[in-house]
């Protein structure tokens, strides 16, 4: 064969199809999902909003960053921001949605076993556990997204005396609460067992409303 | 412990299953008659007669240059970024070395990304460039293996068929309609589907948090059954908005895995050799089940130093326990480790998990899997590659009893193999070459994220996952440098079509031999005895090449871990 009929008429596929699959591919694609998807499942689509007095507080899917003591509290996350003083640098911004990040430290890295010690020194502390108290592992470590919604139910466990104390639930009560918040293994096979955090916290205000008003947003 | 192994034991035959359906309904595909409505019409509008038979080598250009010129459209886009519509956030155009990163990435099927998605991408380039070329890349391995599978199957005759017609069918019949319903349920699952760019909420304790929103479900379902791997998010399949629950963790797996494992079923049927197609399958899974073990067994045993800092690791009822460092909690370490020995088997390097995070011997298998390159392997590419390494077997094997080598009854000589090791060598020389040259550059150190081994591991991992079309990163490297975007953008294209073109050439060259009969120093390849020689093959030639570059990085980074030795 000659190298002419080898590309002989090549030319016009090849440009047609280039743009051509373009607008098939990359929007009638898109667009047709899009709008199916809006009708059938709404609420999913635009991304699990949960409001509050008509207000959006977040999504369900996304953990929000937690410091009060009478909130349960979610992983740590490493998250960067743009400094309010200086927006060319970043600086922690935990569970910043705008910018999903991990620590990317790998297992020998001296910075991550900082972290990580400091961390378990101030769960110690916030719920008053023994000096030498083995902490979860998830409470102590960074998530993937920066954005992990969930805590385990040993860290929720732990977690539960000093929120009962601050917001003055039995125990027992708050850790009903906790179970309806809990969820499953899929098919008691898939994934793991996980307690909602923003979900529970949610659930926490609306039976009895923190008494310290929200802090604005330009604080 | 119980219900991983059960988790484990469910995916891999939920996928056996599908293999088989999905590799019946291929087979139709790539030899079925009948030209539907809109095929006939996109023939029209392409202007070609899809009853012309094509050469290897007309075949080879058509995908060469079609891929071109869809990186060439993709480039454009992405410089003209700042002047195109659908860019409510304003981000501005990717620069030169960026841009042609990304788009070699894409249309390689690799998905590597030096940039992350919220801050760089608008939600139109989101769509007119990366899911455009994940639909098409994907299709174009795919057509690129009916193409391959079609010439073993003939005999005295040069033709593997009509590269246009294949194209529009799996286009059409396989990865549309798939996408679409795939993307329903993820929709149904919670991945956000909308025109809008993002939300702004007020959080409980009265922050403003931005939620960047998008197509994202359309954008999901293409990456994972077209093992392309890119992600809307940085963070890929960790976000929860691309991978909100276990389910779809699970249904992520299985699509990567959907058409590689169903392409040796294909191949088994178009040429009426079964038990052929169920042994190449068996190597794969094989290789899969011990890599999958390696990683599990890492990640759940953790890492020490972690629990001398006083975290607790242990599996319990109440905790999964594991090295939980940049990983999610909603899938624990059984999912994380599913998808870990997934993505980089299937090669399409979308991660749930931070593998830069992943303890020495959890983050050797990625690593190590990629470089092998044949275990399931991306859409289309994957099988290809393992018929070279069972090329090389009968080879070597033919070579060992002085027999003149023959498979699927043909006769296999000198200029197969030259192409065969062509391809082979390839690989390597792109991994290990250019991970060199990176070690020698001055400002590779400022690039790294960490220090001592693990920051080896970070450059090898780059240049294995670029080479191998993977996508997936130790994502601490800062990759984003003119130097990186363009080594590691060419690494991607040595890598894709370095293997291709010459398979392509081998199956073009085998498709004129006549067959010959089977006679008694014929090997039998349809047996496992066959499949373990493949096996032994794929991790000897794999052992002996990259050994040395991997004791260097996990191996020594594991034996330091176990003394303690850390780095700042």
């Amino acid at each position: 064969m000659t190298t002419q009929s080898i590309f002989k008429g090549l030319l016009r596929p090849v440009l047609v199809s280039a743009v051509f699959f373009m607008l098939l591919t990359g929007f009638a694609y898109p667009a047709f999902t899009t709008v199916t998807a809006q009708l059938m499942f709404p609420f999913q689509a635009r991304g699990s909003l949960i409001e509050r007095d008509g207000l959006v507080m977040g999504s369900a899917l996304i953990g929000q960053h937690f410091t009060r003591p009478e909130y349960f509290h979610g992983r740590p996350s490493m998250t960067l921001g743009a400094d309010p003083q200086d927006p060319s640098k970043s600086v922690s911004q935990p569970y910043n949605a705008g910018s999903s990040g991990a620590s990317n430290l790998g297992p020998t890295s001296q910075k991550l076993l900082d972290q990580v010690a400091a961390r378990v020194h101030a769960y110690r502390q916030d719920n008053g556990l023994a000096a030498d108290a083995q902490v979860p592992v998830d409470a102590v470590t960074a998530s993937a997204s920066g954005l992990d919604p969930h805590i385990s139910l040993a860290n929720a466990r732990l977690q539960l005396p000093r929120v009962a104390r601050l917001r003055q639930i039995p125990e027992a009560e708050l850790l009903q609460l906790v179970d309806q918040h809990t969820r499953a293994r899929t098919f008691g096979l898939l994934g793991e067992p996980r307690v909602n955090v923003l979900q529970l916290n949610l659930a926490l205000d609306a039976r009895l409303p923190s008494r310290q008003p929200p802090i604005a947003a330009s604080e | 412990m119980l219900s991983t192994l059960l988790e484990f034991a469910l995916v891999l035959g939920v996928m056996t299953g599908l293999a088989v359906l999905m590799g019946k309904w291929l087979t139709r595909v790539f030899t079925g008659a009948h030209h539907a409505l809109p095929e006939r019409y996109t023939y029209r509008l392409l202007g070609i007669d899809p009853r012309e038979t094509m050469g290897w080598a007309r075949y080879g250009s058509a995908l060469l240059l079609s891929n071109a010129a869809m990186m060439l459209l993709g480039y454009v886009i992405l410089r003209l970024q700042a002047v195109m519509p659908i860019n409510p956030l304003g981000l501005a155009a990717q620069t030169p070395d960026l841009a042609f990163n990304t788009a070699a990435s894409f249309i390689t099927n690799t998905n590597w990304q030096a940039y992350s998605g919220e801050t760089s991408l608008s939600n139109f380039s989101q769509m007119a460039v990366i899911t455009f070329l994940m639909c098409v890349g994907a299709t174009s391995g795919v057509v690129a293996a009916a193409g391959f599978i079609r010439g073993l199957s003939r005999s005295s005759s040069g033709d593997i068929g009509n590269f246009w017609v294949d194209f529009t069918r799996t286009l059409y019949r396989v990865m549309l309609p798939l996408c679409v319903g795939m993307a329903l349920v993820y929709v149904w699952q919670g991945m956000p589907q909308t025109f809008a760019s993002q939300v702004l909420a007020t959080t409980l304790e009265g922050a403003q948090q931005q939620l960047i929103v998008g197509a994202v479900a359309s954008f999901e379902s293409i990456k994972h059954i077209g093992t392309n791997g890119g992600g809307f998010f940085s963070m890929n399949a960790a976000h929860p908005f691309e991978n909100p629950t276990p389910l779809t963790n699970a249904l992520h797996i299985l699509s990567m895995l959907l058409i590689p494992s169903a392409l040796t079923y294909t191949f088994g049927s178009m040429l009426l050799q079964r038990r052929q197609g169920w042994v190449f399958f068996g190597t794969f899974l094989v290789m899969f089940i011990g890599f999958l073990a390696l990683v599990y067994g890492a990640e759940q045993n953790g890492n020490p130093l972690l629990t001398q800092a006083g975290a607790n690791q242990s599996l319990s009822l109440e905790q999964s326990g594991g090295n939980m460092e940049g990983k999610e909690l909603r899938f624990g370490i059984a999912d994380s480790s599913l998808f870990i020995a997934t993505t980089t088997a299937a090669t399409t390097g979308s991660v749930n998990t931070m593998h830069d995070s992943l303890t020495p011997m959890g983050g050797f298998v990625p690593l190590a899997q990629m470089m092998l390159n044949c275990v399931f392997g991306g859409d289309g590419v994957g099988f290809i590659n393992l018929i070279q390494y069972a090329l090389l077997t009968v080879f070597l094997v033919g070579m060992m009893i002085g027999r003149s080598p023959e498979f699927l009854g043909k006769k296999i000589e000198a200029r197969e193999m030259k192409l065969v090791m062509l391809s082979v060598l390839a690989h390597p020389i792109s991994i290990l070459g250019f991970t060199a040259l990176a070690a020698l550059w001055p400002d590779t150190l400022a690039s790294l994220n960490n220090l001592g081994p693990h920051g080896f591991s970070e450059v090898l991992y780059a240049y294995t996952s670029g080479t191998a079309n993977n996508g997936s990163a130790f994502a601490g490297l800062n990759a984003n440098t003119p130097f990186f975007n363009t080594t590691i953008g060419l690494a991607m294209l040595i890598g894709r079509f370095f293997t291709l073109l010459p398979m392509l050439a081998v199956a073009g060259s085998l498709a004129m031999k006549k067959t010959v009969p089977a006679g008694a120093g014929t090997i039998p390849t349809a047996t496992p005895l066959f499949m373990l020689l493949v096996v032994f093959v794929v991790l000897v030639v794999g052992g002996l090449t990259f050994l040395p570059a991997l004791a260097l990085g996990p191996l020594v980074e594991q034996l330091q871990l176990l003394s303690g030795q850390t780095y700042n």
